[in-house]
């Protein structure tokens, strides 16, 4: 069979499932008697289980089936959430992530699992026995937990005039054969109607696995008096409580799905109408490949082009007609751009959901307490971008365990909460997308930073002694620096944050660092919207046309050639009060054609890099137009002052300036 | 022998004839609008949008020392693609595609038409052609740019 078409959505959909379900026994260690989050974590492994069958890799299947029993005896009450079934869940997340990740690699997917296997056998077969831990609270009806198919058969039962009965059966207490008891219950019972459910499992009342006590659900039109009576019948039976009570749990079901503020209120079934809102009311969404998307962006590039002759031919020919169809053509060509580059945003939460469990282990392995705490999650930045920022970050936030967070009993002695906590934020601004990681740690010893910078010979001391806070704490990103005394096994993997930097340079982006001694570090990365597309500012210098980012302009200007003066020959412009030098970009560029000297007037785009600043002579400005990035190419790597090209409508490139290389 | 062929997209500068390897020839291109790139060598023509790719374009002319030439209806821009670079190529006149038995390629001689060698693969005879062939990685020796870009910008 052909498998290689699927293989794809197979990976990029285990891997969405193992997300979850790390996000979902993060949850559960928080509440571990919150079954639905159990149903949750169950529905994701089986739906594994199901889609690594089919696919033929079979110690995923196994690994997931294994699961899915744990799992299955947590929410029949079976088992009760420890310390060691989280932490096997989580070994065992991890083994098929290694799997996921090997057939994602072209590998066959196969991975020794046994001791993993062997353990969740123990954890489900050595505590099955156990009493349910709530009798009396499981006897209460409406207690059970209905996955949506059995509250579907219910409510279409419902609709049909059946009634619906939580049935409790209790057998005497010198009761022999419980399992031929129960037997004959359930005979009783399917001749009355239907069971949907027991608790437990049927399979386990036949192995005679449960106390004196069973519950089942059952669709009938008999009423209630009629079904007790017949089970007393049933001889060594004690007890028959028979409730028909599903009838509103079902109604509230469906009023909360009409209103999902309202989720809360169906205590008995939390989680499951949650589930339904989200499935149903969630935006259908469709996956696809970006280089689809990449080819789509260049051949509406092409259209662009295209429409930019038409506009041109419409104008020479003067007919109305023409006119008015190029032009609409235009108005739905730019929607459609519209529409292209929002395809690539996505929301950030794709990189932020691998850190709370990440953070857990690392916090675990260093015995700290950290609590981490996501704001902005929903923000968006482009595909590029978001596939590349991921392991700067995973480097920031171990740096803020390893070297900010202290250790519990130190954080005691300062005075703080022994839980440290990490913030990871992302936010928009401008045009521009921040993401901080700030913790609540030691912060950073300026003197412990410098002193390394000095040995390391990143420094001289001299140099250093009038540094700011802000100069000191940037030499952490200078190549060749390590902060830790002792390299540990966290940080110490021969990569320092010159590495994060230069990865975020490399998207286009910046990445600071504040501190103060005591109370923590902040680090913030700023990162343009998208690599692809920027607005700026087309000028003209002689016949050639240049795009300039209007992130890095400030204002433009119109200056008279009297206002211009020199220091030692460079000419430099008063601009709101600061001397600012002067370029011209036709003398920069060599462009042939008159000087800008020449004429009386000049525009001038004032430029800044940092807080420094720079007045660019041009001859004309176009005006302001999104344009979209494109590289020069491989043979042209790096080209004084220019950034990259853009096509224009005319179908000609034109070049992108790289305001930061003017500026010294 | 053999029998082994390859095919190449013959072209011309000058009065010599060239041949390039088909595999590495993407498209043969009219002129177009070249946009100039300031402040790199001479060899450097600028770039084209090719079909929404920035493609830079060199005239191999002048990346051979000779005298450049005004560009005429034959004129043509060879794509060729190296290393996963995408660079134009300027000849004279691009019009011809040939099997060359392997066999046929001799050495380049040390010194050919005042060309350097390193450029070149080899020369093939066939009747009375001589065909120089280009050695690509070599003609697009990406640290040749940038230190001639760098001089420029010393200078």
């Amino acid at each position: 069979m052909e498998m290689s078409q699927y293989l794809d959505i197979f990976i990029e959909e285990s891997k969405e499932h193992l997300q979850s379900m790390n996000e979902q026994v993060l949850l559960l260690e928080k509440q571990p008697d919150e079954l639905s989050i159990v149903q949750e974590i169950f529905r994701s492994a089986h739906t594994l289980k199901g889609m690594s069958a089919s696919m033929g890799y079979e110690d995923l299947a196994n690994l997931t089936h294994i699961m899915e029993n744990v799992l299955d005896g947590i929410r029949n009450h079976k088992l009760t959430v420890t310390q060691e079934i989280l932490d096997a869940l989580f070994v065992s997340i991890d083994h098929l992530e290694e799997m996921v990740l090997s057939i994602g690699n072209g590998g066959d997917g196969k991975k020794d699992v046994e001791d993993i296997v062997r353990l969740l056998h123990a954890i489900e077969s050595g505590k099955s026995e156990e009493p349910p831990q709530n009798k009396q609270e499981q006897s209460k009806a409406g207690q059970a937990i209905f996955d949506e198919y059995e509250l579907t058969i219910m409510k279409q039962s419902l609709e049909q005039n059946f009634h619906v009965y939580q049935i409790s059966v209790e057998l005497r207490d010198d009761c022999l054969l419980k399992a031929v008891r129960a037997y004959m219950a359930f005979e009783t019972l399917e001749q009355m109607g239907e069971v949907v459910k027991s608790v437990p499992s049927v399979d386990l009342i036949e192995q005679e696995k449960f106390e004196r006590e069973f519950q089942v659900t059952l669709i009938s039109k008999e009423q209630p008096e009629t079904i007790q009576n017949n089970l007393l019948k049933v001889s060594e039976i004690d007890k028959v409580s028979v409730e028909s009570i599903m009838a509103e749990h079902i109604v509230q079901n469906e009023a909360e799905e009409a209103d999902p503020e309202e989720e809360k209120t169906g205590a008995d079934m939390k989680g499951e109408p949650a589930q339904k809102t989200s499935s149903s009311a969630g935006s259908k969404t469709i996956r696809v490949n970006i280089d689809r998307l990449d080819r789509l962006m260049n051949l509406f590039e092409e259209l662009v082009i295209d429409r930019g002759r038409l506009e041109k031919i419409s104008k020479d020919l003067k007919s109305n007609d023409l006119n008015e169809t190029v032009e609409r053509m235009s108005r739905i060509s730019s929607d459609l751009q519209d529409i292209i580059l929002n395809m690539r945003m996505v929301p950030v939460d794709q990189v932020f959901n691998r850190f709370p469990r990440m953070i857990r282990g690392l916090a675990k392995d260093l015995g700290k307490s950290v609590s981490l705490e996501i704001t902005g999650a929903e923000t968006e930045l482009d595909r590029t971008v978001i596939d590349e920022i991921g392991d700067p970050l995973v480097h920031l936030l171990r740096n803020s365990i390893d070297h900010g967070i202290e250790k519990p009993e130190k954080r005691a002695e300062a005075g703080k909460s022994k839980i440290g906590t990490i913030h990871l934020r992302a936010y928009h601004s401008g045009n521009h997308v921040f993401i901080e990681i700030q913790d609540d740690g030691a912060g950073i010893n300026r003197h412990k930073v410098l002193e390394r910078a000095i040995e390391r010979g990143i420094v001289n001391r001299e140099l250093s002694e009038d540094f700011t806070d802000k100069q000191v704490f940037e030499l952490l990103f200078a190549s060749g620096f390590s902060t830790a005394d002792v390299i540990s096994d966290i940080s110490g993997r021969g990569v320092g944050l010159d590495a994060v930097k230069n990865k975020i340079e490399s998207l286009g982006g910046f990445v600071t660092v504040d501190s103060r001694e005591g109370s923590g570090s902040l680090f913030s990365i700023q990162l343009p919207l998208t690599l692809s597309i920027i607005s700026s500012m087309l000028v003209k210098a002689g016949e050639e046309t240049y795009a300039i980012p209007l992130s890095s302009i400030i204002e433009t200007a119109l200056i008279k050639k009297s206002d211009i003066m020199t220091v030692h020959h460079q000419p430099m412009i008063d601009f709101r009060g600061k001397v600012v030098p002067l370029i011209s970009l036709s003398e920069l560029f060599e462009v042939p054609g008159p000087g800008w000297d020449e004429k009386d007037r000049s525009s001038v785009v004032i430029v800044k890099k940092g807080d420094k600043m720079a007045g660019l002579a041009v001859d004309s400005l176009i005006g302001q137009q999104e344009i979209v990035l494109k590289s020069l190419g491989n043979y042209l790597a790096s080209v004084f002052a220019v950034s990259g090209a853009t096509i224009l409508g005319d179908g000609q490139v034109a070049l992108i300036l790289d305001c930061n290389a003017l500026i010294k | 022998m053999n029998g082994q062929e390859i095919k190449v997209i013959v072209f011309q500068l000058e009065n010599e004839e060239y041949g390039v390897d088909v595999h590495q020839v993407k498209s043969i291109e009219r002129v177009s609008h070249i946009t100039r790139i300031p402040r790199t060598p001479g060899f450097v023509k600028g770039v084209i949008n090719l079909r929404g790719i920035v493609t830079p374009i060199i005239d191999l002319r002048s990346r051979f020392g000779m005298e450049e030439k005004q560009t005429d209806e034959n004129t043509r821009i060879i794509i060729v693609n190296t290393d996963e670079m995408e660079v134009g190529l300027i000849v004279d006149s691009a019009n011809d595609v040939l099997d060359i038995p392997t066999a046929d390629i001799e050495p380049t001689p040390e010194v050919a038409g005042g060309i350097n060698a390193e450029y070149l693969d080899g020369v093939a005879k066939i009747g009375d052609r001589l065909l120089i062939l280009l050695q690509l990685d070599k003609v697009l020796n990406k640290e040749e740019v940038t230190q001639l870009h760098l001089i420029g910008n010393l200078g």
